[in-house]
């Protein structure tokens, strides 16, 4: 029993939120806080996937973020709301609860064929070759949806907020923290079953060796297409849920500033640890919030935090450990497969 | 149609002279530390507001004619901007060089290093955009259809300057002898005798310099300064001498020019919000050729 | 695949056929030939640079050869990425000691098992009833692997902070853990001392015997390559200059002029 003491936690922890969003006791501006820690997390720890367990450099994750967004905006509005430019809903409104975690995964989806972009020439480049294409992976993307004036190109998109309200008129359920919470339980699900498996163990192969991974039956192409592609589509999940929770999207929003962020986020909670990224993750969009009233001058103590930081703790905060390698104790209180 | 090939090769050679030289400035401590230094765009940013205050105090503070205040805004922005490269250099690198820490940290605080320098500047100037005042007249001279003004025929000429002082600073000085050798075998240099920490002021001193330099030519032909000018530019920049292949001298300063002509062409024949999409997929499609640049040599794994 | 599976191939494990390689101007192997049977334990001398490594490099499928055919157990290796060859029976060490620094002990050998996993991403994730069988395989043989080698107690260790000796061993561990025909041992010698090097001589014997298994090595020690080998190739600039029982490669004139001035021989 009490090795289950972690799931119970969280299915209370989810329960909580839900319901206390429901009864209205937590305001809208805490809501979309935890809502963007939701986002957050998946960004970092997908990202640390790529950058912190394979030992690359990707610069460009906000840009496969930018293709779930729009894919599951756009499908969204076209199959469950009213659009100007695309009419009339395909389908009966009333489905989109039903609907919706599959329009978040088509998202992921076509994130991860995107991903394809990095994952191909990722067989013959490292490095700082690599970083170079996963900018220029990410302006592409960028400028693509910028030149596609169906979608409003560097206007935006816009419309989430009906198929929202489609799925509260089925039920009057707080339908964005729900989702957020559960694709963020399952990328972190996926993430640590992929890494913690021996086939997933070939990541950190290539990372620490990559001629012996290649060398001991280790088909190094094969788990770089598989993590680069895994890693941009759970960015494109947390995509998604990005544009649903705004209600908008605009390619602007997702430029090399945002790539930053998840950098930020992943370098801050140390390579190589999933725990890690996840409290990263979460003591950013917390910093974030409680320096928002320095305006822009936050944009200047963030930075400054971190490189302080980085004098002191140049690993980050768990460096390659997970919070129960850290804290034998807690290994009482959870079981993963 | 001559003609315009013509005129747009001047507009290539002039908008690649920008990218060439804050190229350099990647490639000079790329090709020394290996540290891609990602607020180098921003000191070119640095750079040009400095070059602003210092023109604006000669001309209206001093009263100095145009060419004195230009004589003058010069070295002083070189220098005043290679003071803020090494400050970078001496509060932010070297400590975690000294702790042996992961290279990306590195990266890592160059990149916040960058957003400090632009927030900073919004911060304190204010988000209105700056004039540059105008320091030499611009002629415009027509020979044969084509036009060109003698600024941009000097930031053409300064860029070449610039590579030729560079390339011979790295192939014939001691300096430049020492910076291969730090860049061939980090371990072995201390040993040798040779005082790296000195070395690595040097390079950035010459990196910073000419993003300064690039940043008085860059705000005398486009100005209006903001502080979010030097992000774009200089992850441009950065791509640029990748392509060239990283680490050299010729390669950051060929692929400047490559990639201000590959965007003035596209400006040339298509809608000008092509210009992102299509300079970076020709980008990409050089690297999955040429994956390590153009002049960059593959680095042989051996086991 | 069994530890002890029984060879029924009656093809030789490593046939090289007029193998050379080019780099630039240099010809690093010039049409190189060597055939090596079932349960055979060979050597290959050379002096320093003479294309000892590359011919590893070419057989484990790191390079691609510039002319010339290797067949292992029957199998053309043309044209194939090294993941594929070690999936033909080929395992080999390094020269220099490549193991996962930052993986436990135990994870190294798992993971040197990637090749016939059986299972992919998906079945990862689902926790299947094949992973878990495989994983329960996986951990129960390295450990297994682990305990005939003397190295269970550092399993869970990291391979950095063990002694240089037991690397080396770790490393020969590793590369029997993807079930080979044939082992490439690459100067396993290199940076031991004396009775490390009895340890060695040993192992490998043990090895040979243990694991009926091909061995092929690289080695500078000519004590070792005299204990251990039946058969002898000597190289120097690509080209065989000699070969033989250890005794004959001995004496060979070519190979006393190849090695003039050094007293190992």
């Amino acid at each position: 029993m009490l090795r289950y003491t972690f799931h119970i936690l969280l299915i209370l922890a989810g329960g909580l939120i839900t319901w206390m969003a429901y009864e209205e006791m937590i305001g809208l501006y805490t809501l979309s806080v935890l809502m963007f820690m939701g986002v957050n997390i998946i960004m970092s720890t997908s990202l640390n996937l790529v950058n912190g367990y394979m030992g690359e450099f990707s610069c460009g994750h906000a840009g496969f973020m930018c293709v779930g967004a729009y894919v599951s905006s756009i499908l969204g509005v076209l199959l469950f709301a009213k659009d100007k430019v695309f009419g009339a809903p395909l389908l009966d409104p009333s489905l989109a609860i039903y609907a919706f975690p599959f329009i978040v995964l088509a998202g992921g989806v076509a994130a991860a064929l995107a991903g394809l972009l990095v994952a191909i020439p990722s067989y013959k480049t490292r490095g700082d070759y690599l970083a170079i294409i996963t900018i220029a992976a990410n302006y592409i993307i960028i400028s693509v949806i910028e030149n596609l004036g169906v979608i409003g190109g560097s206007r935006g998109f816009m419309g989430m907020k009906r198929v929202i309200n489609a799925m509260e008129d089925v039920a009057y359920l707080p339908w964005m923290p729900i989702w957020v919470f559960l694709f963020t339980v399952f990328s972190v699900w996926l993430l640590r079953r992929y890494l913690s498996s021996t086939f997933g163990k070939g990541v950190s192969a290539i990372c620490q060796d990559e001629v012996a991974a290649e060398i001991m039956s280790v088909n190094t192409n094969k788990i770089k297409t598989i993590s680069f592609m895994v890693s941009s589509g759970v960015a494109g999940i947390a995509g998604g849920l990005f544009a649903y929770v705004i209600g908008y999207v605009n390619p602007g929003s997702f430029n090399i500033l945002k790539s930053t962020e998840a950098l930020v986020m992943v370098y801050l909670g140390g390579m190589g640890s999933l725990s890690g990224s996840i409290l990263s993750a979460v003591l950013f969009t917390l910093l974030l919030e409680a320096l928002r009233p320095l305006q822009i001058i936050k944009w200047v103590v963030i930075p400054l935090l971190l490189i302080i930081l980085m004098q002191f703790r140049p690993e980050g905060i768990m460096g390659n450990k997970e919070l129960g390698d850290m804290f034998p104790w807690l290994k009482r209180f959870y079981k993963f497969k | 149609m001559l003609a315009s090939i013509l005129q747009n090769v001047i507009n290539a050679l002039q908008w690649g002279s920008f990218y060439a030289l804050i190229a350099l400035g990647y490639t000079l401590v790329y090709g020394v530390l290996t540290l891609i230094n990602f607020a180098h765009g921003d000191i070119f940013m640095v750079g040009a507001y400095i070059a602003f205050f210092v023109a604006s105090f000669a001309l209206t503070t001093l009263g100095l004619p145009g060419w004195a205040a230009l004589a003058l805004t010069i070295p002083a922005t070189m220098v005043l901007t290679s003071l803020v490269g090494v400050t970078l250099e001496r509060i932010a690198y070297r400590p975690l060089r000294r702790k042996g820490a992961h290279r990306l940290y590195v990266v890592i605080t160059a990149l916040m290093a960058g957003l400090i320098l632009e927030n900073g500047n919004l911060a304190i100037l204010g988000a209105s955009r700056k004039a540059f005042p105008p320091l030499i007249h611009e002629t415009v001279y027509t020979i044969g259809g084509v036009s060109f003004t003698n600024l941009k025929i000097a930031v053409i000429i300064s860029a070449f300057l610039v590579f030729a002082f560079l390339h011979w600073v790295v192939t014939r000085t001691r300096v430049g002898m020492a910076m291969r050798a730090i860049s061939y075998d980090k371990f072995a240099v201390p040993l040798m005798g040779i005082p790296m920490d000195n070395i690595i002021v040097v390079t950035f001193v010459l990196g910073s310099a000419f993003a300064g330099l690039a940043g008085i030519l860059f705000a005398m032909s486009y100005p209006v300064l903001e502080p979010y000018m030097g992000a774009l530019i200089g992850w441009k920049a950065f791509i640029a001498a990748v392509v060239g292949g990283i680490g050299d001298i010729r390669g950051a300063f060929i692929g400047g020019f490559l990639l201000g002509a590959v965007e003035i062409m596209v400006v040339a024949f298509f809608p000008s919000t092509f210009r992102d999409l299509i300079g970076f997929t020709v980008l990409l499609v050089i690297l999955t050729f040429k994956p390590t640049g153009l002049f960059g040599v593959a680095k042989t794994t051996k086991i | 695949m069994t530890q002890t599976q029984t060879h029924t191939n009656t093809a030789p494990v490593l046939e090289v056929r007029g193998l050379t390689q080019r780099f630039g101007g240099l010809t690093a192997v010039n049409n190189f030939n060597v055939t090596l049977k079932h349960g055979e334990l060979a050597g290959l001398i050379g002096p320093n640079g003479a294309g000892k490594t590359t011919v590893f490099n070419l057989v484990s499928g790191f390079y691609q050869p510039s002319e010339g055919d290797i067949l292992v157990c029957g199998s053309n290796t043309k044209g194939m990425k090294p993941h594929q060859v070690t999936g033909l029976g080929v395992a080999r060490t390094f020269q220099n000691i490549r193991l996962w620094n930052d993986m436990s002990v135990l994870d190294n050998i798992r993971v040197a098992q990637h090749g016939r996993l059986g299972y992919g991403f998906f079945h990862a994730i689902a926790r299947s009833g094949r992973y878990r069988r495989r994983e329960d395989e996986v951990e129960r043989e390295a450990r297994e692997l682990l305990e005939v080698f003397d190295l269970l107690r550092f399993a869970d260790e990291y391979p950095k902070n063990l002694p240089y000796g037991t690397q080396r061993k770790l490393e020969i561990a590793r590369a029997l853990s993807s079930h080979p025909q044939l082992l490439l041992l690459d100067e396993p010698a290199a940076g031991l001392n004396s009775a490390d090097v009895k340890d060695l001589i040993r192992l490998v014997r043990w090895i040979h015997g243990r694991f009926d298994v091909t061995i092929w090595m690289i080695e500078h020690h000519m004590d070792v390559m005299m204990e251990l080998c039946e058969q002898i190739k000597v190289i120097d600039f690509g080209q065989t200059i000699a070969e033989g029982t250890p005794e004959t490669v001995r004496n060979h004139p070519a190979v006393i002029t190849a090695y003039l001035g050094d007293d190992n021989i």
